[in-house]
């Protein structure tokens, strides 16, 4: 069996104290090299949970574990470092840096972590070529458009370049949340397979989440978070 | 260092706001400088209006008014001094130098003053400038007159015109000395000082328009014309003031407690540059408003930067987002606002510095024949770099304001954004 990525234990989360509980968590677990699906309704806690794993929040109680590392137990500014060396993370839109050009937004998580900086200059010769591979991986090598303004590009060109980003210096787990939301049908499929495809040759773990439950068939598991998140449960009885 | 690279990549993004804040902050750094500047130079060539004169000596008064009239030709000798003390006074053993002063005539509303040819010699204004004739040459009949810049160009006069004086300080026609026209032999080259106000003739020209003169009018009867008082005794019997050079400065209070001690007569000595510092704390008081004014500029100016970094959060609470998402710290976002203030602020510094050396470059030969007043276009003073620094540590200061809210933001946004 492959090692534990991910092992949520007990967690209880709200946004503010007296709030409702919006996670209450007993067990969720992801094995390295995963690719996951997690889906639910808007306003069911997705966005939320990404947070705790991600570490911007910290859970109420229980523990967050990601790369057998607990959460809880660090300070915000190493779990701010955490992110930054073992996370990509794709929003739904405007992922971009409006002032920064295509290169530099792909090039952007070097700036905040040396581990994946120096995990991206192994892999190629400087970290500007290492950015213009991913690119072309992600069918967005035309020469002219790494020079255009990114506000400029189109949503699914946008989104490719955050995959991209998401991807550079090799993080472990890969999170998109929503990320082809606002995307055209026939242009889901395509953006997943080639983040798949991505995932798969860097060993990369995926957690991907929607609402769309259409998009359920293509992943190794799906998860509904209704399911698991007890919170739902008596929200949905009140 | 990357955050500081985000911060300018991000200013060069919004390039025309940016240009305007800049903008605004560099016309206040001008103002602010240029004032400082321009004060300083003021007040440096008003304290040099007369330099290199040790003392000037007058009949008995307070060290203002002697001032006033000797120099600026304000205002009236309540009295004048004996020839026999100016005597006394100049073979003093430390005196180099003496210029007697005779004021008390006056040509179309500008004063006129007898002297002796020293005059031209001793008299410096604007750290040791000495007074240079334009056009012509200094006296050498009796009745020639030397005008100063203003006189000759508000009247129109040329070398060689007849001008004639008027009794007093008022110019009415029963009391001009026109049986003894002068005529124009020079004109100096503007000083920017009371000079340029003066009619310049000689001691003993005063001397000469008065021979048939007695308590401010003529005698009865008695008329001698200006070819007959050539061949008079023409060595005047009292001046207003005089001028008074030392061998060495050292002396100057020994002198000044010898002539204010003089046993004949009760006289004053006065230090030109004390008391004329003392004159300009006593007008310096615009100055001071103008100063306020432009620091009140220059926080408007650190505002209009408040306001523009504090308006372009809400549109960048996205970016704030993302960064997190890649590892920023809510740290980062401050220092991110907190980087852009500070390029803004240095630049604004450093282009108002750019724009003052501009204006000075293009206004000094301007204020200097205009107004005599020459600035000097050196470095910075160290004063004028602490003006700086303070209005750059405001800028930073004022910066803080936005940073922090930024900071507040990211953190509560984290990467949702919930507007
Ligand atoms: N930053 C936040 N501060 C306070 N409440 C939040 C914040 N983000 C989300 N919430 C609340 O948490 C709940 C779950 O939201 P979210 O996790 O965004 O759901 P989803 O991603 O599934 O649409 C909602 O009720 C939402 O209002
Ligand atoms: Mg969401």
């Amino acid at each position: 069996m492959r090692p534990l990525i991910i092992d949520v234990k007990d967690l209880e989360f709200r946004w503010q104290p007296g709030a409702p509980t919006v996670l209450s968590i007993d067990a969720f677990q992801v094995s390295a090299g995963e690719c996951l699906f997690i889906k639910g309704p808007s306003g069911s806690g997705k966005s939320t949970l990404l947070s705790l794993l991600s570490g911007v929040t910290t859970a109420v109680a229980g523990s967050v574990r990601v790369m057998d590392q607990a959460l809880e137990g660090l300070g915000s500014v190493q779990r701010d470092h955490f992110r930054a060396d073992h996370i990509g993370y794709i929003f739904q839109m405007f992922n971009l840096i409006p002032y920064l050009s295509v290169v530099e937004n792909v090039m952007l998580p070097c700036q905040f972590s040396t581990r994946r900086r120096a995990n991206a200059l192994r892999r190629g010769d400087g970290l500007e070529a290492e950015a213009r591979r991913l690119l072309h991986h992600l069918d967005m090598d035309h020469a002219d458009l790494h020079r255009r303004a990114v506000t400029t590009l189109s949503v699914g060109q946008q989104q490719r370049v955050a995959a991209a980003r998401a991807l550079m210096g090799a993080p472990e787990l890969l999170i998109a949340d929503e990320p082809t939301s606002s995307l055209d049908a026939d242009r889901r499929e395509s953006f997943i397979r080639l983040l798949f495809d991505e995932c798969r040759g860097a060993g990369t773990t995926l957690i991907f989440v929607s609402h769309d439950a259409s998009l359920e068939p293509l992943f190794d598991r799906s998860i509904d978070l209704a399911e698991i998140n007890r919170a739902a449960r008596v929200a949905e009885a009140a | 260092m990357a955050i500081f690279s985000l911060a300018w990549k991000s200013l060069i993004n919004r390039r025309f706001t940016a240009l305007l804040t800049v903008l605004s902050i560099a016309l206040s750094v001008t103002l602010l400088v240029g004032v400082e500047r321009l004060r300083t130079e003021a007040r440096a060539s008003f304290a040099n209006t007369l330099s290199g004169t040790d003392l000037i000596v007058g009949a008995r008064s307070g060290p203002v008014q002697l001032l006033l009239y000797s120099v600026f030709r304000i205002g009236d000798a309540t009295n004048n001094f004996s020839w026999q003390s100016y005597r006394d006074i100049a073979a003093m053993p430390k005196v180099a130098w003496t210029v007697p002063i005779s004021l008390g005539d006056s040509h179309r509303g500008f004063r006129v003053l007898g002297t002796t040819p020293g005059y031209f010699e001793h008299y410096r204004y604007a750290r040791d400038r000495q007074l240079v004739i334009a056009e012509g040459q200094p006296f050498a009949d009796l009745y020639d007159a030397v005008l100063g810049a203003e006189v000759a160009e508000k009247l129109g006069y040329r070398i060689g015109d007849p001008i004639v004086v008027a009794h007093g300080a008022s110019d009415v026609s029963f009391a001009r000395h026109d049986d003894k026209p002068f005529k124009v032999i020079g004109i100096l080259a503007r000083t920017g000082t009371p000079v340029d106000r003066t009619v310049h003739v000689s001691l003993e020209a005063i001397e000469a328009i008065h021979v048939d003169w007695q308590s401010g009018a003529p005698i009865r009867g008695l008329s001698i014309s200006a070819e007959q008082a050539r061949a008079m005794d023409l060595t005047p019997k009292a001046i207003t003031a005089a001028l008074v050079g030392l061998k060495s400065k050292i002396a100057t209070f020994h002198v000044q407690r010898a002539v204010n001690d003089y046993a004949e007569e009760p006289l004053s000595a006065i230090l030109p540059g004390v008391a004329l510092s003392q004159l300009w704390d006593l007008i310096g008081i615009a100055e001071n408003a103008l100063l306020i004014v432009s620091v009140f500029v220059v926080v408007v100016g650190l505002i209009g930067m408040l306001t523009a970094l504090l308006m372009s959060l809400n549109e960048r609470r996205r970016e704030m987002a993302i960064l997190r998402s890649v590892g920023a710290r809510p740290g980062h976002v401050f220092a991110l606002i907190m980087g852009e203030a500070g390029v803004l602020t240095l630049l604004g510094a450093l282009f108002g510095v750019g724009l003052l050396y501009l204006l000075l470059l293009v206004g000094q030969p301007i204020v200097e024949s205009r107004f005599g007043l020459f600035i000097e276009i050196g470095v910075l003073s160290a004063h004028e770099w602490k003006l700086l620094a303070t209005v750059v540590g405001a800028g930073f200061l004022v910066g803080v304001i936005p940073s922090y809210r930024a900071y507040r933001l990211s953190l509560a946004d984290g990467l949702s954004v919930r507007v």
